[in-house]
Formats: C-alpha cells, structure tokens, sequence
C-alpha cells in the first residue's frame, strides 16, 4: 500500500522540479541559516520593498516563467523548441522603445502612453512567432532549425530598429514594471507572472487548447481527421509563445529603462527550454504540464541565485548550471531508474515490503 | 547442416542452393517459455516446435501472445523464463536482434523495417556481414542479381523511399531470404500486398521450404494459411491451445480454437438483423458526382440511403480508401458536388464532413487513427469534443460519463478510463476509434479495413454492430480487403478496379464470382 | 497484371542526399559567379577565395563533425563551446606553462574526446535527447572557459606563431598587386588539415560499414535496429566523431587567431548547423554529404563577404543576410521534398 502512494508521488510529473528545489532550499538553508529571511528596506526613491533571496528568485524568475507558458505550448505541439526567444526579446524591446522615445535616443518625455508601447511590442513579438510559427506549420521545417533565422538575426533586426542607439525612457513610471510600484512592497514582476499565470489558466480551462495540442503534438494525421486544423494550432503555439515574449520583453526592458541589443536576455533561451525539459515534459512532444514548466522555470532562477550566492562569477555560471543540468537529467531518464528500481528491488529492506 | 556464421556481403541464396532431404528435424524448439509485463501474463509456459522444411502457421487472437513469442525470439523482449534450442546449437541466448541475426533467425515484420533513405542495395546488406569497407560494385551487382531472381521491379541503386509499399515488403523478405537462415519469421507480411505480390510471396515460401528453411507465418487471413501452411500452432491469452496438422483443423475448428468456444457466428449473420424499415429509407443521405481529389483516383459517383450497407470493393491500391477519403474530405478534393439530404454541400476539410453527419474511421489505426499518448477518454470524446467546439470544453464528469458508456457498450478492455490507448490491444485500440465516432451520432458512418489486423472475435463484433446500426437507421460504408465480410455485410458493392468505379453489385449478383469477374473485368 | 509504378523522371531517381547536393554546389557556383559579376574587384582575385578558407578552415572542420552527428539523427550545439575552451586551454598552457606544440595538440584533442566519451555515453546509452545533453555541454565549456582564464589575451609564444604565420603557397595562383609584384595566393595550415579532414569524412561516410550506419540510423532508427546495426554504438561514434572534429577545429580556430578568449566562436554551432544544411543535410537525419556541407560553409562565407563589399558593412547585416540564405534554403528543402514526396504518391 506504501508502495503504491510511494510510486504515485514518484511518478508526478512535478515531483522531479519539487525535488529539485527542495534540494536546492537544503543546501542553502545549511550554507546560510538566513537564506529564506525576508526583510522589508526601503529603495532609492524611498518606498517599501521587500528583499531576501527569495523575493530575488521570485523577481528574476519571472520573465523565465513567463515564456515557459509559450514554450510549453510549442514543445508539446509542435515537437521542437523556439530557440529565438531570446533575440525577439531584443526585437520586441527595441520596438518598444522606437515607440516610446520616438526615434531618438534621449528624449524628454516619452512620445507614446506606454500601454501603446507594449501593444506594438505584443505586435512585433506576435508576427516574430507567427512568422517562426509559419516556417515550422505550413513549410513544415524542424522548429529548432526554423527558429534558428530569428535566433541568427534578432539581435541585428532589434539593433536595426533603433539605428543601433541605445535609447533611454524618461519616464520613472515605466520601470514600475520591472520594479516596484510606490507603496507595493512586492515586486510588480510578480504579479505580471501571476496574472499570465491565471489567463492560461483560464484559457486552458475554457478552451480545448490543452487537448488540441496534445493531439497535434502525439498525432498530427489523427488530428487532422478528427476535424483539427493541426496547422493552425502549432501556428497558434507559436503566436502564443510570441506573446509571452512581449511581455517578457517588457520586464527585460522596464529593469534598465534602456535595452542592449547583444546581452538581453542573453541565453533564456536555453532557460526556457531547461524550464520545460524540467518540468517533465518530452521535449519531443505531446503530452504536457503547464505547472510543471512554470515551477521548472523557478528552480533554474533558484539554482542561479544559488550559484550567485556562492561567489560564482557570472561568467562561470553556466558551467555550474551544465553539471546541475546534466545530473538532473541523468536522474530523470528512463533508462537510469529502471536501473534505479531494480538496484532498490536488491536491497533487503525493499525486498521485505515486496514479500 | 553444420553451423556456419553469417559473413558474407553477397546474396548466398544465389550460391549455393542446395536442396535438403526434408528430414523430420526439429530446427527449433522453444519450451516453457513465460513472459509477463506489468499486469499481464503475456506468455505461460508455451511450447513451439519448428520443423526444417515447413511452413508453421501461428495463429490466435490479438492479445493471444503471438508478438509476443515471435519478439521474444527475436531478441525484442527478453524471456522471464523458459528454453530457446536452435538446430546444431543447443539451447540460445538471444538478447537482441543482432543475436538472431547471427543464429539464423530472420524476421519480416508487417510495418516495413528497412530505412528508407538508403538504396535498396544498401538495404540488403546494411548490419550484416563484417569487415569494415563498403564494396559497391559487388553488393550491387549481387542485389541486382537476386532482385531479378526474384522478380522484384525495383534497381540496385534506386533509393527505397521511392519504391512503392509492396516493393519495399518485397525487398524486406528478398533480404531476409538472403541471409542463409534457418528459421523465417513473416509476421503478417501480406497485408500491405495484393493477389499478385501474395502469390509470388508465396512461390518463395514453397522454394524456401523445398531448401529446408523452417517458416513461421502470422497472418489473419484464413484463406492463406489453408493454402500454403503444414502446420498451425494456435495460442489463446497467452498459453498454448495446441500444435495440428492443417489437414486436421478445418477451419470452423480452427476458429473455435483460437476464440476458446464453438462459433457459429461467422455463418450468416445479416439475417438476424431486420433491415432499416423507416419510411425514409430511400431517402439518399449522401450523395457525390464526379468526386475527384488529389489522391489520384477518376472522377466518381456515389450515393447512400438511409439505413444501407454498402460497400468498396476492389484490389489493394485500385483506390477504395481514396474514395473514401474524398468523401470524408480527407484529401484535398479538387472536383465535384456533394449534397447531403438532397441539400449541395462543401466539404473541403474533415470538419465539414464532421459537421454534414459523416464519420470516417481510417484505414491505418497506428497512423490515423489513435492518439497513442493520450488516454482512453480523451480519445473516445476527441470527434465530438472538436465538433461541439473549442471554447466548449466538456466537463470532466461528462467526459466520463461518455467514456465510460462505451467502454461498457463495446466492451473496451481496459484498465480504466485514464489508461493510454498506445497500451490497449489492437482490436480494443479499434473499438476506441469506433467509439468515438458512435458518439458523435453520426448518420453516415464509413469504415475502412475496420477489421484489419484484429481478432476474429472483434471482427465479428464489428460485423454484428455495423449491421445493427444500420437497422436502427444510420448508413455505413464498409471496406474490408476480405469479400466474405463484405459479402455478409453489405447490401450494394461499388467495385473498383485502377482508380477508376467499374461497376455496382447488388441484390442477387452480390456473389462471390460476381466480384471477382467485375474486378477482373472483361467477362 | 498489376504493375508496380515506377518513377522515371530524373528528380525521383535522384537520391535525396544528391539532390539536395546538386542545388547546393549550383547555387554556390551561381553565388560566386555572380559576385565576380556585379562586384568584381575582390571576387576576381583567387586570394580571395583562399582568404575565405583561411578564415573558415575551423567551421569547416566543426560543420563536417555536425553534419555527421545530424545525418545519424543527432544534433550538438558544444561545438562552439568546445572550440573556444579548446582555444584557451592551449593559449593558457603555452604562455603560462611553457608548453609544448604537440603538447597543446594533444590538449586540443583530449578536450574533444573527453566530450565525445561523455556526451555520446549520455544521448547514446542513457537515451538521453541530444539537444539538452549538448546544450549543457555547450554552458559547461563556456563556463570553464571563464574559470580557466577570464580575460582574453594573445599568445606569445614564438614557436606557435612561426607556426600560425605559416603559408602555404598555392602553385599556379596568385596575383599582380599594386606595385606590379606578383603575390603568390596562399592558404593556411588549418587549411590543409580541413581539405584532409572533409576528404577523410568523405571516403568513411561512403566506403565504411560505419558510414552507412550512420545513415541508416538516422533514417529510421526503428529499422536499423530490426536490420541488426548497433544503434546505440553508431550513435555514440557520431556523437564522438564530432566532439573529436570540435577539438581539432579547436586548435585550428586558435592557429588561425592565435589568442584565448571566452567570446571565441560565438554562435559557431549555429553556423556550423547553418552549413550543413545549406550544405544539403536534414535535420531529420539519413540525409547530407561532406562535400555538401564543404559547399555550404563556402556559399556562407562568400555570401558574408558579397555584403561586407557591398558596402553593407554594419554589423548587423551580416547576421540578416545569414539569416536571409538559411530561410531561402530550408524553404528550397521544404519544397523539394513536398514537391518529390507529392510526385511520388500520383
């Protein structure tokens, strides 16, 4: 009977990023007692915030948590990854920016209400997916190889945008967004997250997205002859992973006010990915957990912040982050536990509970 | 015959044919053979002998455990316990296909094996042979040579993906037949063949036997072990029914044995249903003219009525499915009008036809028709969820409800509603299919090959439910490459013959002579 | 009697991998051709054409080790990494350890087998997906690149630059310049060791047991795996063949720039990838050739250099333009082989 709520937990698909980031809160919690202290400071301009190092996790997990939605969506229906969400970042930031500076690069004020500015970055990004979505859906080329354009010429498309200026926003209130709002002591990222968090929730309790790009993702011939239109919901997948990434896009921008087309969002592709391969999800498609994804997306924040709090260079990052990974997935394949149960089937005190 | 290893790279069924005295020597024996998987006991202590020289039916049930020894023999699974004893080489250890390879064992298996984008010569002797350089000029002179030997149309150097499904069959058996082997498995390779290709199939069974290879043969269709087999084997849920001689298993014996009961049910079973007696029973409920689409078939006409069974009949590939297909819009339709109740439609994509009333279940279960991943409920709403729409999700309860209500109706076997389908035996996979589309009510119903691959007891489950159905008024389409199905279901057959309608039976001329003269042609 | 079509015309006959070929090698041809045409200067100069593999003997090499990891079904994104750890690995050794050529050789190649050994046991035996295992490969070579030197610098060892200044006149070929003195064209030894290298892939690919496999693995591995090939083996030597190849593009990169850096070879894996299938290689595996992928760094570069002489000299075009040529040949494949595939099913 153990056994059976043993193998039930075990084979969640949010055990593995649970796990992970109780392991995580471990090691910290014995490096430093204080780590999940949270303390209320006040910023530069004088209001309330909260920090600690998981107000940090929560704030700069965001973006990653965001696209995890979109990637999610893409992985499961169309079998492949985006690998250009970082450079659309830099596109749609850059576009965000003509908009809101005007074309020049130091502007008095800004030049457009910044809800007009995000729609026209939601616009730019949706056409960057919709354009990756049309490559992969209607020419049928391998989503990583298709994306791989925009990953090749975003960041020169981004810098094109703004004649390779680095425009500054005036306005205080547009790092609200990848801040604090006055008098909030939470991070304004943290409810951008949740609300995204709530709209896919809806959507995927209200419409048949889930079941649909499951289909898609397990069968496309099946689909079609079950009166789905496959193509247009890998091309939905995509337009969807482009709207995650505006609103990436705008946190990413909103924390400087500025943006720099070459470093932005620098590598979140990879994140993204890892997020979802996390999350238990089969990069190859088909089944999917939205929740898993987005708690994958938090554990690789963790583990940055974690290896940061270990006096890791920045630079040398990555390569901590590869060993994590590379454990991590090593522990998940389906090869090494089988391997895994039989050694423990040997082992006398499982043997016993067998008997 | 002395043990002797595969090495070579060129086709030594050319070299040396020697013809054996057919002794009655046991080339394989497999004994107390169990094999389980999670829930199941797929194989319990079964016993199979294999003679040189014979051609060994293995019959039974899906889900009897015919894969599952022909795997296990193959190095595929592994047994749990259990003896494997080759001529001349005592007891094996096979752990993998590459081991049976070696030992003489050779498989064809019913979905094609081969890669296809290598040569075809390439493809006879990839993973065999040793030495680590390419000879090409030999391998494909050899190729050719054997190709023509065998009267396969395809060349040496041809890439295979541009060979048609039948060669490509072909050629899987001509390499299997090439790599000196004792023991020939077919599993199920005559499915994707017509008359033609089964008939020489066939005749290279019979040279193979008259050389001493041992055949194992898996097939459904009755007709082919009846003529070419010596022996059958039959298993049932996993143990072993018994090993007979053909001449003393007639086939209404053979039936019996392999469902575990007498049947009388492959007898006629039209006359237990009543006709639909509607008053709109020739009301034309589908209705085409010069149907065309981009599947290659002519330009055709078709019509349905109220409560009928009808049926397409004709060779594999003179365009039944493609007919079909158009209908249900399937394939891009390029020509034509549809009208539905007498009312002009469009049907241009399957949602159309969806939408008019029509369902289709697709030739290819594997390809077309599971969503292997995804459970058994998921699959059985899928059709109606899509119809009803996308910002109408059903309820879970209601999903289940639905699922649960025919899982009961058709007798799913399955664990529980949430069990993927990819885990469900072939005939119950199909009853998934069909219950999906049961549940969108639709008033035309096509089935295309729904018995394929299936148990007999499925098959005849199907049979029995499309006839009732159309007594309660739905119309069905109904192709089966077995005309006794067909013959037993349907009340009007369009016959087909290259891509083209050649004719229409019904009422007295519904005979077994009278099709094959119209799909023959000429009279 | 029924007969079994057959397709005559020569696109059907055609193999995939040599299709695919053909319009590689016009296009280049066409390409060049055309720059010779419309630009000239530069173009009409055969040091040009030398300078182009002199600058790209390394993607060369890497491309060739991606093509055969993609031809086998796989995919790895280290290479970029590998090559920029490899370069700074032997840059530290030679200035700060006094080292050795032939030991900074032997660096160069320990690297690349190390990362084969690892990232082909991890996809190969523990089925783990190609992508995320050399995606974690790729940030751990950048990472240690940092760890194990963080600031860039030149190497100054005289030995290694007698060597890296090394030219290898090409008989025949050279030009007049502006003083009126002929200037033999010349190549660089990493050019050699690519040439040597692409000929070598060559003849495995075509003539070796193993290079068959390698195609037969990645056209389906279901089937390979039925006809008796060691599936998890060929994977793993292709995973190690390209890791190798990693390491000697390495060490060529570093001849050819003759510094250690943590930004080397930035976005290498992408272009390597970008040339194998310019170079007529499918992601999905079971088809590509070397001479392809050798053509497809070249139609690359030379399409580089036709923007910077256009005066299109921003940097940002350059990544536009590659962009541009990867999505124009990945729509020609697209096509095609919805074009073959509809040919043959009427």
């Amino acid at each position: 009977m153990n056994k059976q709520i043993l193998k039930k937990i075990t084979s969640n698909q949010l055990f593995i990023p649970l796990m992970a980031l109780i392991l995580l809160a471990v090691i910290n919690l014995i490096n430093d007692p204080g780590f999940f202290k949270v303390t209320v400071g006040t910023n530069n301009a004088g209001n309330p915030v909260l920090s600690g190092y998981l107000i940090t996790i929560l704030d700069y997990g965001s973006e990653l948590a965001i696209l995890a939605i979109g990637m999610t969506l893409v992985t499961a229906a169309s079998g492949g990854q985006d690998i250009s969400v970082g450079a659309t970042i830099a596109i749609a930031g850059s576009a965000m920016l003509r908009v809101l500076c005007g074309g020049n690069s130091r502007p008095e004020t800004i030049k457009a209400p910044i809800i007009v500015a995000f729609l026209v970055a939601c616009i730019v990004g949706m056409l960057c997916g919709a354009f990756n979505g049309m490559l992969v859906a209607i020419f049928k080329i391998q989503p990583m190889i298709a994306t791989l354009i925009l990953f090749t010429a975003g960041r020169s498309i981004a810098a094109w945008i703004n004649n390779n200026e680095l425009p500054i926003v005036p306005d205080p209130k547009f790092a609200y967004f990848g801040g604090f709002i006055p008098g909030i002591p939470i991070p304004t990222t943290v409810f951008i997250v949740i609300a995204c968090i709530i709209v896919i929730a809806i959507v995927l309790k209200y419409t048949n997205l889930g079941l649909y790009t499951q289909a898609v993702g397990i069968n496309e011939n099946s689909s079609r002859l079950n009166g789905i239109n496959p193509t247009f919901i890998k091309f939905l997948s995509f337009v969807i992973l482009g709207l995650c990434v505006a609103v990436a896009a705008l946190i990413k921008v909103s924390r400087l006010s500025t943006i720099n087309y070459s470093v932005i969002a620098k590598d979140i592709e990879m994140d993204a990915i890892l997020a979802v391969a996390l999350g238990g999800n089969a990069l190859s498609g088909g089944k999917f957990n939205m929740w898993a994804s987005i708690l994958g997306a938090y554990v690789i924040q963790f583990l940055t912040t974690t290896l940061y709090k270990f006096n890791v260079q920045s630079d040398a990052l990555a390569a901590y982050k590869a060993v994590v990974v590379i454990l991590l997935v090593i522990f998940s394949a389906p090869t090494v536990r089988d391997y895994m149960t039989k050694l423990t089937k040997q082992l006398p005190m499982f043997r016993k509970e067998a008997a | 015959m002395r043990q002797e290893s595969v090495r070579t790279t060129a086709p030594r069924f050319l070299k040396e044919i020697e013809v054996m005295p057919v002794e009655e020597k046991q080339v394989l024996t497999m004994r107390g053979i169990n094999k389980s998987f999670p829930g199941v006991k797929a194989l319990q202590n079964v016993d199979f002998t294999l003679n040189k020289g014979e051609i060994h039916a293995l019959m039974g049930e899906n889900g009897a455990g015919k894969s599952t020894l022909i795997k296990v023999l193959t190095g595929v699974y592994s047994k749990d316990a259990g003896t494997i004893c080759l001529d001349g080489k005592g007891e094996v250890q096979i752990h993998s296909p590459q081991d049976a390879q070696r030992l003489g064992i050779s498989t064809v298996y019913q979905e094609i094996t081969l890669c296809p984008n290598l040569t075809v010569a390439e493809n006879m002797f990839i993973g065999r042979g040793e030495g680590r350089l390419v000879d090409w000029k030999s391998i494909n002179a050899d190729t050719e040579k054997l190709l023509k030997k065998l009267d396969i149309p395809a060349k040496a150097t041809q890439q295979l993906a541009n060979c048609s499904i039948a060669v490509q069959q072909m050629v899987a058996i001509a390499r299997a037949v090439d790599m000196d082997c004792k023991v020939l498995i077919l599993d199920e390779p005559t499915s994707s063949l017509d008359e033609q290709e089964v008939e020489k199939l066939f005749g290279l069974m019979r040279d193979l036997k008259a050389m001493g290879v041992g055949i194992i043969f898996v097939t459904h269709f009755l007709d082919q072990v009846y003529e070419v087999c010596d022996k059958i084997t039959v298993l049932r849920d996993g143990q072993l029914v018994g090993e007979y001689e053909i001449k003393d298993l007639p086939r209404v014996q053979l039936v019996a044995k392999m469902l575990g009961k007498e049947m009388d049910d492959l007898s006629d079973i039209k006359g237990e249903n009543a006709a639909y007696a509607g008053k709109d029973a020739d009301e034309k409920v589908f209705e085409a003219s010069g149907l065309q689409s981009n599947a290659g078939i002519k330009p055709f006409d078709f019509y349905i009525q109220k409560g009928e069974v009808n049926g397409f009949t004709g060779l594999l590939g003179s365009g039944r499915s493609e007919c079909v297909r158009s209908i249900f819009g399937a394939d891009r339709v390029i020509g034509g009008h549809v009208k539905v109740h007498g009312k002009e439609v469009k049907i241009s994509k399957p949602l159309d036809a969806m939408k008019n009333g029509i369902a289709y279940l697709p030739e290819d279960r594997k390809v077309d028709g599971i969503i292997g991943d995804l459970s058994v409920r998921d699959n059985i709403i899928l059709a109606l969820q899509v119809l009803t729409g996308f910002f109408k999700p059903f309820s879970k309860a209601k999903a289940n409800a639905f699922a649960e209500e025919y899982i009961k109706k058709l007798n799913i076997k399955t664990a529980s509603a949430d069990t993927p389908i990819k885990s469900l035996s072939g005939g119950n996979q199909q009853k998934v299919i069909l219950a999906r589309w049961l549940l969108m009510h639709p008033e035309y119903l096509i089935l295309d090959e729904p018995t394929r691959g299936i148990d007999v007891g499925t098959k005849v489950d199907i049979q029995k439910l499309v006839l009732e159905l159309a007594s309660e008024g739905m119309s069905v389409t109904f192709i089966s490459s077995e005309t006794d199905e067909m013959l037993r279901t349907c009340s009007r057959l369009v016959v087909m013959r290259d891509r083209k309608v050649v004719g229409e039976l019904s009422g007295k001329d519904l005979t077994q002579n009278k099709i094959m003269s119209t799909i023959a042609g000429g009279e | 009697m029924k007969k079994i079509k057959e397709n005559t015309s020569i696109f059907n006959k055609m193999s995939d991998t040599n299709l695919l070929l053909t319009i590689t090698i016009v296009i280049f041809f066409l390409m060049y051709i055309g720059a010779v045409l419309f630009q000239g200067g530069g173009f009409t100069k055969p040091q040009m054409f030398f300078n182009i593999l002199n600058a790209n003997a390394a993607l060369i090499i890497t491309a060739c080790g991606m093509s055969i990891v993609m031809i086998s079904g796989g995919i790895d994104i280290s290479v970029g990494g590998v090559v920029a750890l490899v370069s700074m690995c032997c840059a530290v050794y030679l200035d700060y350890h006094d080292g050795s050529i032939i030991g900074s050789i032997l660096i160069a190649l320990g690297i690349g087998l190390a990362y084969g050994l690892v990232q082909g046991f991890l996809v190969a035996y523990l089925d783990i997906q190609p992508f995320i295992v050399s995606l974690a490969g790729m940030f751990f070579a950048r990472g240690m690149t940092t760890i194990v030197n963080t600031a860039p610098f030149n190497v100054e060892d005289t030995e290694f630059n007698a060597l890296k200044l090394t030219r290898i006149n090409v008989p025949g070929l050279g030009s007049v310049n502006k003083k009126g003195i002929y200037v033999p064209a010349y190549v660089e030894i990493g050019v050699i060791v690519a040439l040597i290298l692409v000929v070598l892939l060559f003849l495995v690919l075509r003539y070796t047991r193993l290079g068959r496999n390698l195609y037969a693995v990645g056209g389906n591995k279901q089937s390979a795996l039925m006809l008796g090939i060691n599936v998890k083996r060929t994977k793993f030597l292709s995973h190690l063949i390209c890791s190798l190849l990693a390491g000697i593009g390495g060490y060529v990169y570093f001849l050819h720039v003759g510094s250690g850096a943590a930004s080397h070879a930035m976005g290498m894996e992408m272009n390597a990838i970008a040339s194998s299938i310019i170079g007529g290689t499918m992601l999905t595996g079971g088809v590509g050739n070397i001479i392809g992928t050798l053509f497809g760094v070249l139609s690359l570069s030379t399409i580089q250099n036709i923007v910077a002489s256009a005066g299109l000299d921003q940097a940002w075009w350059t990544g536009i333009t590659i962009a541009a040529m990867l999505c124009i040949f990945l729509l020609i494949q697209s096509i095609v082989m919805s074009q073959k595939k509809k040919a043959l099913k009427i």
